[in-house]
C-alpha cells in the first residue's frame, strides 16, 4: 500500500497521520524506529496464539481449569507474551456456546490473537449480536440448536474475552500442533465452531 | 484507600437507571435491568474519570453481571436461560 | 437523541453483518502501533489513556462517525486527544500539514 502513496494524492486522514507521526518523531515523543517494531509486533500477533492456548486446554484438563481461572496467566505459561491483556476465557459446552462482541467500540484481546476483524466492529454485528445472537450466527453459517443455551459477552471495560470452543469429536490421540489447526479466530469469537477433522 | 467491593457472586443487583453526559461504558440498553454478580473482575481506575483527563483513583470495583435475555429485550426469541453478561462498574449498581 | 450516545448502539436495529473483511493497510498499522505506543502497553510509560481516545471518537458526532472508517476515527481522535493534552498545537499541525502536502507536488 506504500507504493500506492506514491501515485495517488493522499486522502485527508492519510495526511494527518504522517503529520502527527512526524511532529510527534520532532519532538521527541516516539521514534520512527519504536513505531516500525510496534507495527511488526502487531503484526506479528495472530489468532494461531489463540489455537495454541486452544489445543493445550484440549489436551491437558489441569491447564484448562487454569485457563478458565486466569486467562492471561494461562497464556503466559505457554510463553505468549500478552501485555496489558486481563482475559477471561468462557468455554464452549454442550449446554452453553459463548459468543463475544464489544457493543461499545471494539474491544478485543489483540495483545492474543492480533487485529480483529472488520465485521466484530461493524455497526451491524455490535449492534444485533446482544440482541438476537442465534440470527446473527446463522448469517455466519452458525446454527445453535434451541438445546443449547447462548451466553453473549459485552466487553464493556477492562477485561477481554476469548472463547474455548469444544473439542471436535473424531480427533482422539491427535497431537497439539495439529489440533491447533482446526481453531478458527472465528470459533474463539464465538461465531463459529472449530473446523471439522 | 481502596474502594470497598460490595457485591459478592450471586448477589442481585440493578443497574441504575441514569442518562448522564460523558464517557460512559455501561451500556445504554442494560441500565434500570435487573441482573445476578457472575464475578468480581478487580478494582480499576474509573474510566468516566480518566476519559476527562483525571486520575480515575480511587480504583473502582468491576463487576460481571449476568442478565436474562428475555427480562432485557421485550421482543427476545430464545430460551429462557440465554443469558448476556456485561462488566459493570460499582457505582452503577444498587441493590436488586 | 441526547441521552443515547451514537456509539452506544447494542440492541438497535441493524442489517445483515458483512462479513468481507480488507487487508489492513500500512497507515491503517501505523495508526494502531502510534495508538498502543501512546497508551504505554509496552514500556507503561503513558501519553494518553484509550478513555480519551474513546471519549473523542464518541464525540465525532453521528454523521462523521458513520462515515469515516475505523482507522481514520482513531486517527482524529488520537491528534484530538495529542492537541488537548498540549503535546502538539493546532498551528504546528497545519504548519506540518501544509509541509507534507507541498512535499508531494
Amino acid at each position: 500500500m506504500s507504493e500506492l502513496g506514491r501515485y495517488q494524492p493522499l486522502s485527508y486522514f492519510q495526511l494527518m497521520e504522517i503529520s502527527l507521526r512526524e511532529l510527534l518523531v520532532e519532538k521527541g515523543v516516539v521514534s520512527e524506529t519504536q513505531i516500525e517494531a510496534t507495527v511488526e509486533d502487531m503484526r506479528a500477533r495472530g489468532p494461531e496464539r489463540g489455537a495454541r492456548v486452544v489445543a493445550h486446554a484440549w489436551t491437558d484438563a489441569a491447564y484448562k481449569r487454569r485457563l478458565l481461572e486466569n486467562g492471561t496467566a494461562a497464556c503466559e505459561e505457554l510463553g505468549l507474551d500478552v501485555p496489558a491483556l486481563r482475559l477471561v476465557v468462557v468455554e464452549n459446552t454442550a449446554e452453553a456456546h459463548n459468543v463475544i462482541v464489544c457493543t461499545l467500540c471494539s474491544c478485543y484481546p489483540r495483545m492474543l490473537l492480533g487485529l480483529p476483524p472488520d465485521w466484530y466492529k461493524s455497526r451491524n454485528y455490535r449492534s444485533r449480536v446482544v440482541r438476537e445472537p442465534r440470527a446473527v450466527l446463522a448469517e455466519f453459517g452458525t446454527v445453535i440448536p434451541e438445546s443449547v443455551r447462548i451466553r453473549v459477552h459485552d466487553s464493556t471495560a477492562d477485561m477481554r474475552y476469548m472463547v474455548l470452543p469444544m473439542r471436535p469429536a473424531g480427533t482422539e490421540g491427535w497431537d497439539e500442533q495439529r489440533l491447533a489447526e482446526l481453531v478458527t479466530r472465528d470459533s474463539m469469537i464465538g461465531v463459529a465452531l472449530p473446523k471439522a477433522p | 484507600m481502596a474502594v470497598e467491593a460490595l457485591f459478592r457472586p450471586g448477589d442481585r443487583v440493578r443497574v441504575m437507571r441514569a442518562y448522564p453526559l460523558g464517557h460512559v461504558r455501561t451500556p445504554y440498553y442494560i441500565r434500570g435491568h435487573d441482573g445476578v454478580i457472575e464475578r468480581l473482575c478487580g478494582s480499576f481506575p474509573n474510566p468516566e474519570e480518566l476519559a476527562q483527563m483525571r486520575s480515575g483513583l480511587p480504583a473502582q470495583p468491576l463487576y460481571r453481571v449476568r442478565f436474562r435475555q428475555n427480562e432485557v429485550w421485550p421482543d427476545y426469541r430464545g430460551r429462557p436461560d440465554d443469558v448476556v453478561e456485561v462488566e459493570i462498574f460499582q457505582h452503577w449498581l444498587e441493590k436488586g | 437523541m441526547i441521552e443515547r450516545s451514537h456509539h452506544d448502539m447494542g440492541g438497535l436495529p441493524a442489517g445483515k453483518v458483512e462479513r468481507s473483511e480488507h487487508d489492513y493497510a500500512e497507515w491503517e498499522r501505523r495508526v494502531d502501533a502510534l495508538m498502543v505506543l501512546l497508551s504505554g502497553v509496552f514500556d507503561g510509560k503513558k501519553l494518553l489513556t484509550v478513555d480519551e481516545l474513546r471519549k473523542n471518537i464518541e464525540a465525532l458526532g453521528p454523521e462523521a462517525y458513520d462515515r469515516m472508517s475505523y482507522y481514520e476515527r482513531w486517527v482524529t481522535s488520537i491528534t484530538q486527544t495529542m492537541l488537548q493534552r498540549g503535546v502538539i498545537t493546532t498551528e504546528e499541525l497545519a504548519r506540518k500539514m501544509r509541509e507534507v502536502e507541498e512535499r508531494g507536488r
